[in-house]
């Protein structure tokens, strides 16, 4: 189970209709990768954030799939067209089970 | 030497068909989320034989300087995040939390870091933002001391950090903080280890100059704590003190002990006009 793990992001206020807009994303997260030991040798058990998801609407913008060498912290950051005003819902999915979301309205004008 | 990295500078931009960002701008001006703006470069104090002084920032490249200049960019304000939690977190025997004697730590830490390390009458000592950190915990809320260099310290340093962003350092180097001044600028003028380097072979010497693959800074520390990209975590001034002594080869003293508080106080002497910009983002 992964401590401290909390989602930002960063999307602007307001967009023109049509606009293609900078989104970005960060969970901090240890993303333990399954690879490395403790000091008595034993695996330590790999715990990462293993799919990222973005919907718009309840469409989907963009679904990542992360694997054990995404850097601990991970920064997403990606452009989206905004066709109407509406809110971006960010999903994260943890290797223990637990699902991190975040939500923003974006407003056209 | 310094004209000469500029014209440098400029070719490299113009082959590069003005790929700007890329490429380290040491003249670029720091203004974090559009609003708060840093001095990186100034006039050196007069107990500084440098004709100026300048931010570690100034010596990063374009990447590392951007990851500076938004909050949402720079890592280390993750750990600023999770030291609001503990500020207002309830510990200890007193049952009290950092904000039930300072409550609003945005207006009550305002100007605290730009100060520190400071005299402290009553204690009749010097004091580190850290060892007033932990002064704190024990005496006022009963709590188990932080390790000197400890994560949980190292995020409240730049929790208090963050409140004075943009102040110009400015820490007292006479009256009874004089004799510990003097012990800092000893040590920073002493070479150590089998290589027989002080800080200032490096720091004032040989700033800007190539060490290896390094870009030497002045080693000013009104950018501490600091995000390191090399280790993925804030650093502490006094952890980072340990590692550059380690680099000479020698036996480094302890953080917290007497010899880096004393030149601590010296270091932040030497910056003393530049921003206080903690957390920064350095390599």
């Amino acid at each position: 189970m992964a401590d401290n793990v909390k989602p930002r992001v960063k999307v602007p206020r307001s967009a023109a209709a049509g606009e293609t807009i900078v989104i970005k994303t960060l969970i901090s997260h240890p993303m333990e990768s399954g690879q490395r030991k403790d000091s008595d040798g034993n695996t330590i058990p790999r715990s990462i954030i293993n799919r990222f998801t973005c919907e718009f609407n309840g469409t989907m913008v963009m679904d990542a799939k992360l694997e054990p060498a995404v850097s601990t912290n991970p920064f997403i950051e990606f452009e989206a067209v905004v066709p109407e005003a509406g809110e971006f819902t960010f999903t994260w999915y943890d290797d223990d089970g637990s699902v991190y979301t975040d939500t923003q309205s974006i407003a056209i004008g | 030497m310094a004209k000469l990295t500029v014209t440098t500078a400029i070719a490299a931009c113009a082959l590069m068909g003005g790929a700007v960002a890329a490429s380290a701008d040491e003249n670029a001006t720091l203004i974090v989320n559009g609003e708060i703006e840093m001095v990186t470069r100034t006039a050196a104090p007069d107990h500084v034989p440098l004709g100026e002084i300048r931010s570690g920032w100034t010596f990063r490249t374009g990447e590392t300087q951007a990851l500076q200049m938004d909050d949402f960019d720079n890592p280390g304000m993750i750990f600023v995040d999770q030291a609001i939690d503990a500020w207002n977190t309830v510990e200890g025997s007193a049952e009290k939390s950092c904000a039930s004697c300072h409550e609003d730590v945005e207006t009550s830490m305002e100007g605290v870091r730009a100060v520190y390390p400071k005299w402290n009458e009553d204690a009749g000592e010097l004091r580190t933002l850290a060892m007033q950190i932990n002064d704190c915990r024990e005496s006022q809320m009963g709590a188990e001391p932080y390790g000197y260099t400890s994560a949980d310290m190292t995020a409240m340093e730049a929790l208090i950090s963050v409140q004075s962003r943009g102040m110009p350092v400015n820490v007292a180097i006479d009256g009874p903080a004089a004799p510990y001044w003097e012990m800092g600028k000893e040590i920073y003028y002493t070479r150590y280890g089998q290589l027989e380097l002080s800080c200032a072979n490096c720091h004032e010497d040989n700033y800007d100059n190539m060490i290896r693959a390094d870009h030497l800074s002045q080693g000013q520390i009104n950018g501490f704590p600091t995000y390191r990209l090399k280790n993925a975590k804030l650093n502490q001034v006094q952890d980072r003190f340990k590692g550059c002594v380690r680099d000479t080869r020698g036996e480094t003293f302890s953080p917290g002990g007497p010899e880096f508080i004393a030149l601590e106080l010296y270091v932040a002497s030497r910056g003393n006009g530049l921003s206080v910009e903690g957390p920064s983002v350095r390599n």
